[in-house]
């Protein structure tokens, strides 16, 4: 088999007139932790769903797991765990009932025991008679994960899995990730933050149904080309309105008591920048874009180009 | 500081207006309002009719003759019988009878002729199916009466002087099934068919709907679980419960309100099992078609209204014009109101039944077959 876990090309899937996804061409390698990022309704859901054989595309073709996305899909739902957006376990059935169904659809061996092992791993053994429906957000996460691992799946689909959960549950759960990821699994995982995108291998954004930029965190931050200079002090934000139509300036973000202005031309933006180096109380560093300003520069540009055609 | 009002005109209108924005939006919903009314009037209006006319009748004639003849068209006269088979042998009727298939069977003895002529009045046998009265009440009302007119033109002549007085011949008539023409041998058995109609559909119609609603459908459909599995996997628990109301139903029908029960038990619980896979496919399709558990509940008072009227169990089924008839003769329930009662109240057997078996099975067939089509194994 090739190295490639998922290996798609010209996927397409319209609803009506609207394109959800057009034309997308992926390629996730073995082990790797592919981050699927792009604003909503960009076509993430569409095509994780199209790649795990739960939608059939209205054209192109590609490869699950070496299975083909549109004749295999029982093959590929087999071998593939897929958490989807919504929390999508029994709330009315316990933890551990709602283990017991999910394994019994994957037909797994021992399966009382493995319950019982997947139970003591999330350290949910003690509730396991509780009603799912009366977890935390974290915890629900964290059993829909344990529920698509069950079948000891060689891929992982998550589909927005952070969501609406804190911090520190969040963390804990991209541990889990990395340590399944080193046990050999792969992870198409999307998500619309930007520190999870950081601890992604790889990276693909998506906008308008169409893939635009793909890489490792730091390529992409490369590819964009941008200048980005951190201004700091209390009037920053002040600042902030007058700079945003000025030449150069592509992009303006604000932060507490700092801005990020970006902008492709270095250049340019030094010149319009120049005028308030002096005033007291501003600080300019100059510097690379993070991949949030990134991620919004290339949002920004889709938007004109999809306005434009 | 403005005072915090008890009551805002322009609150009132928000609420309305957004109210009138939400049901727009919901189609179905609106669809309902104007149809609902709509069917019940086509229903009620046309459809419904508390004196059947042109009830099946078989006449067992065992003389042929100028009274017999007169005899036959007063009967037609009436309108209310319709003559299916003029001469039919005494084992034909029966079985006709017990299918349901004449409603009557008026038996016509050897030298009835000529018992009228000598004024001996001669016994005429009228066998009614009155497994459901209020669809024969008027038919043997209308008899009575004509026990005395029939054969007014036949007695002229020399034989006026037997005009009657007392009428000419001695009219019998049984009431088959249920003699005493008691309301509820009839209503009972038939409840049975509407309660399970009612919950099994809607119990079903909601199992897919919620998972949709709940989210829990896409994870479901992520597994290797196959359409068929979900749908009878959803099905069966349904099939227990059924067998539950249906117990507490006879068990009532028995002790409470003492309707006789002829036939045979397991042949009637076989009955059930196929009525209620009937509704039970149909909930399933419902629930398959509709985006939400709102909609899954009106369709299933879709289908409910027309069981209900069109099947023979609120009205009597033969009142009906031949369209509706033909609607009713879809519909589950029909055919099971015939299973029931032939079972419980004429002690039929299969042969019997058959005829009102074989339409639950293509039903089953037809809408288990659509259900499974509409049933997304992937989500588009």
């Amino acid at each position: 088999m090739s190295d490639l876990v998922i290996d798609v090309s010209g996927l397409t899937k319209r609803y009506g007139d609207k394109t959800a996804v057009d034309r997308l061409d992926m390629q996730v390698k073995r082990g790797e932790i592919y981050g699927f990022l792009g604003p909503n309704g960009s076509g993430k859901t569409t095509s994780i769903r199209m790649m795990c054989g739960l939608l059939t595309p209205d054209a192109g073709e590609g490869h699950t797991l070496g299975y083909d996305v549109v004749r295999e899909s029982a093959a590929i739902k087999r071998e593939v765990g897929y958490m989807t957006q919504r929390f999508g376990l029994y709330e009315d059935l316990s933890i551990r009932e709602n283990l017991d169904f999910i394994g019994r659809m994957y037909g797994i061996d021992n399966r009382r025991r493995r319950v019982t092992d997947a139970l003591d791993r999330l350290g949910l053994a003690e509730r396991q008679k509780q009603l799912a429906g009366s977890l935390s957000g974290g915890w629900k996460q964290r059993l829909a994960l344990a529920a698509c691992m069950l079948h000891t799946p060689r891929l992982l689909l998550l589909d927005e899995p952070t969501a609406g959960v804190d911090p520190k549950a969040r963390r804990d759960f991209w541990d889990e990730i990395h340590k399944l990821s080193s046990e050999g699994v792969t992870v198409l995982v999307s998500t619309h933050y930007m520190d999870e995108a950081e601890r992604c291998h790889r990276l693909g954004y998506i906008a308008y149904g169409k893939l635009l930029a793909t890489g490792t965190p730091d390529s992409l931050i490369e590819q964009s080309a941008l200048t980005t200079w951190t201004i700091e002090g209390e009037q920053a934000s002040q600042l902030g309105d007058k700079l945003e139509y000025l030449p150069g300036v592509d992009m303006v973000t604000r932060f507490g008591n700092s801005l990020h202005v970006s902008g492709t031309d270095a250049d340019r933006l030094a010149a319009t920048l120049a005028p308030w180096y002096d005033q007291p109380g501003l600080r300019f560093s100059r510097g690379k874009p993070v991949l949030e300003d990134v991620f919004i520069h290339l949002m920004q540009q889709s938007a004109d180009s999809y306005a434009q055609s | 500081m403005r005072r915090a009002e008890l009551f805002s005109w322009g609150r009132l209108l928000a609420v309305m207006l957004k109210e009138f924005l939400q049901l727009r939006r919901d189609r179905l919903t609106f669809a309902m309002m104007i149809g609902i009314p709509i069917i019940q009037l086509t229903l009620f209006g046309f459809a419904i009719n508390g004196d059947p006319k042109a009830l099946p009748t078989v006449v067992i004639a065992h003389e042929q003759g100028p009274f017999t003849r007169s005899l036959v068209a007063a009967l037609a006269n009436t309108g209310y019988f319709r003559i299916v088979c003029n001469d039919c042998g005494d084992d034909e009727a029966d079985r006709m009878l017990a299918r349901g298939e004449a409603q009557f069977a008026v038996t016509i003895p050897a030298g009835f002729e000529r018992g009228v002529i000598r004024g001996e009045q001669p016994a005429l046998l009228v066998e009614a199916d009155a497994t459901d009265p209020s669809a024969t009440g008027n038919a043997i009302a209308a008899l009575q009466q004509l026990a005395g007119s029939a054969l007014r033109h036949d007695l002229t002549g020399p034989l006026s002087q037997h005009q009657p007085t007392p009428p000419p011949f001695d009219l019998r008539i049984q009431r088959l099934y249920n003699p005493e023409g008691i309301t509820q041998y009839n209503i009972v058995p038939g409840l049975t068919g509407v309660i399970l109609t009612m919950t099994m559909i809607m119990m079903t119609a909601l199992g897919v709907t919620r998972e949709i609603e709940r989210g829990t459908l896409e994870n479901l459909l992520a597994t290797p679980v196959r359409p068929l599995e979900v749908m009878v996997g959803k099905i069966a628990p349904y099939i227990l419960i059924g067998y539950v109301q249906v117990s507490v139903i006879l068990i009532a029908a028995r002790y409470l309100f003492t309707v006789p029960f002829v036939g045979s038990l397991p042949l009637l619980l076989a009955c059930v099992l196929l009525f209620i896979a009937a509704n039970l496919t149909v909930g399933i399709t419902i629930s398959s078609v509709a985006r939400n558990q709102t909609q899954a509940m009106q369709m299933t008072f879709f289908f409910f209204l027309p069981s209900m009227l069109l099947s023979g169990f609120m009205f009597p089924f033969r009142g009906m014009p031949e369209w509706a008839q033909v609607i009713g003769n879809v519909l589950p329930l029909t055919h099971f109101l015939h299973l029931i009662r032939g079972v419980m109240l004429k002690g039929n057997h299969l042969p019997d039944l058959w005829p009102h078996i074989w339409p639950l099975l293509l039903f089953i067939l037809v809408v288990m077959s659509i259900g499974l089509k509409r049933f997304r194994q992937t989500l588009d």
